[in-house]
């Protein structure tokens, strides 16, 4: 995609978002996008480790978490503005990042995998036991007043999460044409090759881990605003980390679109499901969506696209 | 040319109780051919694995260029100019050819490289190795022959002072051996220094100035092409009487 194109369509379906604010009242469609943008912003997140970088993480939902209770213990403590909440998830988030890169990135394959479910467990504990955050039991989020000049504050939410999500997009996507994103591209096809071609795997994991890692913490730091009660089965769902793992595998990994593609697939039919059908159904659809798109179609709808392309152009 | 490029003091590595290198060492001039024989499990690999940093020796030490390498990591080590094929080819096999190129053209020859003329130098190292015509391919679809040349082509992107060819001719037809060996004459003639694994061995004794025989982990036999093919030491060992 050309440069110029990109960003029109960033900007353009930034404008989209905005006119949607000023023409629908309905807040069940703000909660609906806000969701599934909040799941695209994972799966991009998760993408630049998992599919750039080859490194199959498994511990989205701790680096969510840590975003939300950022959010939680710093409007707690300091009555914070949410732009400056939202920066404080992302930087603990990637600081967070980064220490299980230090610790863990030397584990290859599926010792990596369960190495992040089990970091996400240990953080789980912590924030259980941490009662100025609410503990188990969790807490309650007050929706601040104020709305800028939007008619709610889900209007407003929603807006946040689109800006947030199209930045990811266009750091996602200059990550991967750059020349760091070819240095993580070697290392997941063969990092033994990529160090005898010169490339610091050791730094490039490092680098890829935190932006992960802050990406997903500032995924997690509107959170509590937009659920108002925040406890640690919510913040740290199992079913946050399988959709950042199975909407990239959907969409396809080793593309900057394959996640965006895949987060919208997916989130919109579990939404659709959700009210149509039943809101555990749409726990099976992901399941089942994953099964199909592996079997059928490894390398996920970009890798499908693709393939239709190359035979149409000999 | 001459003085030192690499010199190999003592080196030994083990594997558990497998002891892969035994006290090897080894001196390379700079401009040097030369040749690495010996049979399949000898630690030919193990060695240049332990020169060019993917593996560390237990004992011993590596100079390269007067330098102390030997706790130097893999990629400064490649970024110093040490540059190797792999035996068995491992292209990025989610790239481009030439993106395959501009890995190590970034990377390791960073330094090097005429800044923001990756993509020509990457074509001009393409031409020289005869993968021109591939160069926008997917590297994961090539032939085994294009894909040895793909190694020998990502080394050489690295702007090596030191080659090290691990069996880039293996499979490859008679003409493809001369081809490959016209190249790597190239090389050295333009003062990239070569030390080539090869079990082909007319074109091991063509090309090398020196070879060193291993066995067992052990340098048994050293000397030129003509006295190494009348050693009983290597004869026993490797070429069969």
């Amino acid at each position: 995609m050309k440069s110029a194109a990109f960003w029109g369509a960033l900007a353009a379906i930034f404008a989209a978002g905005l006119a949607l604010t000023g023409a629908v009242a309905n807040e069940y469609y703000y909660n609906a996008l806000y969701l599934i943008l909040q799941a695209a912003l994972m799966a991009i997140a998760w993408n630049i480790l998992g599919g750039f970088t080859g490194y199959v993480n498994f511990g989205s939902a701790g680096f969510f978490a840590i975003g939300a209770y950022t959010t939680v213990a710093l409007n707690k403590a300091l009555g914070l503005p949410l732009p400056l909440l939202i920066l404080a998830g992302g930087a603990v988030g990637g600081l967070v990042g980064l220490g299980l890169g230090y610790l863990t990135l030397r584990l290859k394959g599926v010792y990596f995998a369960i190495a992040t479910l089990a970091m996400a467990i240990v953080i789980e504990t912590l924030v259980i036991n941490w009662s100025y955050v609410g503990g188990a039991k969790g807490t309650y989020i007050l929706t601040p007043e104020k709305h800028l000049w939007f008619d709610s504050y889900i209007q407003m939410l929603f807006v946040v999460m689109l800006l947030l999500t199209l930045a990811a997009v266009a750091i996602s996507r200059m990550l991967s044409s750059s020349r760091i994103g070819r240095g993580l591209a070697a290392i997941r096809d063969d990092e033994v090759a990529a160090e005898c071609a010169g490339v610091p795997t050791l730094r490039l994991k490092l680098v890829s881990t935190t932006v992960m890692g802050a990406m997903m913490g500032v995924a997690g730091a509107p959170f509590p605003f937009f659920v108002t009660f925040v406890d640690p089965s919510s913040a740290f769902n199992l079913f946050i980390a399988v959709n950042a793992i199975a909407m990239p595998m959907i969409g396809g990994t080793a593309h900057w679109l394959g996640p965006v593609i895949g987060a919208l697939l997916v989130g919109t039919t579990q939404e659709i499901v959700k009210v149509t059908v039943s809101s555990e159904m749409n726990v099976l659809i992901v399941g089942v969506m994953l099964v199909v798109f592996i079997t059928l179609a490894p390398q996920g709808i970009v890798g499908l696209a693709r393939k239709h392309l190359r035979r149409r152009k000999p | 040319m001459s003085g030192e490029l690499l010199r190999v003091t003592r080196l030994s590595k083990r594997f558990g109780g497998f002891v892969a290198l035994d006290n090897v060492s080894l001196s390379v001039r700079a401009g040097e051919r030369l040749g690495l024989i010996g049979p399949n499990g000898s630690g030919k690999t193990t060695l240049i694995t332990c020169i060019s940093g993917a593996l560390y020796n237990d004992v011993g030490e590596i100079h390269f260029e007067g330098r102390d390498v030997t706790r130097l990591l893999p990629h400064l080590r490649a970024r110093a100019g040490i540059a190797r094929s792999f035996q068995i080819p491992k292209p990025f096999a989610s790239m481009t050819v030439l993106d395959n190129l501009r890995v190590p053209l970034e990377y390791a020859a960073r330094s090097r490289a005429a800044h923001g003329r990756v993509l020509d130098e990457a074509m001009r190292v393409l031409e020289l190795i005869g993968l021109v015509h591939r160069a926008h391919e997917n590297s994961a679809g090539l032939t085994q022959v294009d894909m040895r040349k793909l190694e020998l082509a990502r080394a050489l992107a690295a702007k090596p002072r030191l080659l090290i060819s691990d069996e880039v001719m293996a499979g490859l037809a008679p003409n493809e051996v001369a081809e490959v060996l016209a190249i790597l004459r190239k090389l050295n003639n333009s003062g990239i220094t070569i030390i080539m694994i090869e079990h082909i061995m007319h074109a091991v004794m063509r090309f090398s100035e020196r070879v060193i025989c291993l066995d067992a982990g052990q340098i048994i036999c050293e000397g030129t092409p003509e006295s190494i093919v009348q050693d009983a030491g290597v004869q026993r060992a490797y070429l069969g009487a």
